[in-house]
């Protein structure tokens, strides 16, 4: 399966896009996500646990994906 | 209860009036805004950023979370995004209740929860022209 994950703020900047794309085998967690982002080219400048949303509410490591969910890595938060 | 990520100017006033009730003792108003030096650096203003969707939805979740664990329904927060100037005001955050420790609970409960939880994102322009994304201290 095919997702797309977004990206904003710093995370963004860093990969250079707004969102990427992620091809990830059946029964795949959100851990295995986060391993293919971090093997990209400009992914190492994401940290090794960064905080994940699923169909936007914040996700585990383990947490099943499935190909219609909407993923984000979500560099730390600034509101207030 | 009523929760915003808005665009525009937030009117701490008319905010405060929305949770006017005769039962209620006391009505808190929490104003968070841009300052102008931060870590020693000349601010010249921000820009906010949200996860649309999402920010909507956590902070209608944080809200919720102290309504029900404060009892009061008389809570209104609005966060602002975009392009803000030093003095803008970033958040407001209204809660009244019965009695004023409650109230003061409930609003401090918010401010703290949306500052680890929201998904927002602040980038500040400085005076010499930099740019840098800055997060919350814990």
């Amino acid at each position: 399966m095919t997702l797309r994950v977004l990206l904003f703020a710093s995370y963004a900047d860093a990969l250079g896009a707004p969102a990427v794309s992620v091809d990830l085998p059946a029964g795949a967690r959100v851990r295995d996500l986060l391993a293919r982002v971090q093997a990209m080219a400009a992914g190492k400048r994401i940290p090794d646990k960064p905080m994940v949303a699923v169909n936007k509410r914040y996700a585990t490591p383990d947490q099943l994906l499935a190909a219609t969910d909407e993923v984000a890595i979500i560099p730390p938060v600034a509101g207030g | 209860m009523r929760t915003g990520i808005v665009e525009r100017p937030i009117d701490p006033q008319r905010l405060l009036a929305e949770v006017a009730a005769p039962g209620n003792g006391a009505s808190l108003l929490f104003v968070g805004t841009v300052r102008d030096v931060n870590a020693g650096s000349s601010v010249s203003g921000l820009d906010y950023s949200a996860y649309s969707g999402m920010a909507e939805s956590e902070l209608a979740s944080i809200v919720a979370e102290a309504a029900e664990r404060w009892n009061t329904r008389d809570i209104v927060v609005e966060h602002r995004v975009g392009a803000l100037d030093i003095g803008d005001a970033s958040v407001v955050i209204v809660v009244a209740h019965p009695h004023r420790d409650q109230a003061y609970q409930a609003s401090r409960y918010i401010i703290e929860e949306l500052k680890q939880r929201l998904p927002v994102w602040k980038q500040e322009r400085y005076v010499d022209g930099r740019r840098e994304w800055v997060t919350n201290h814990a």
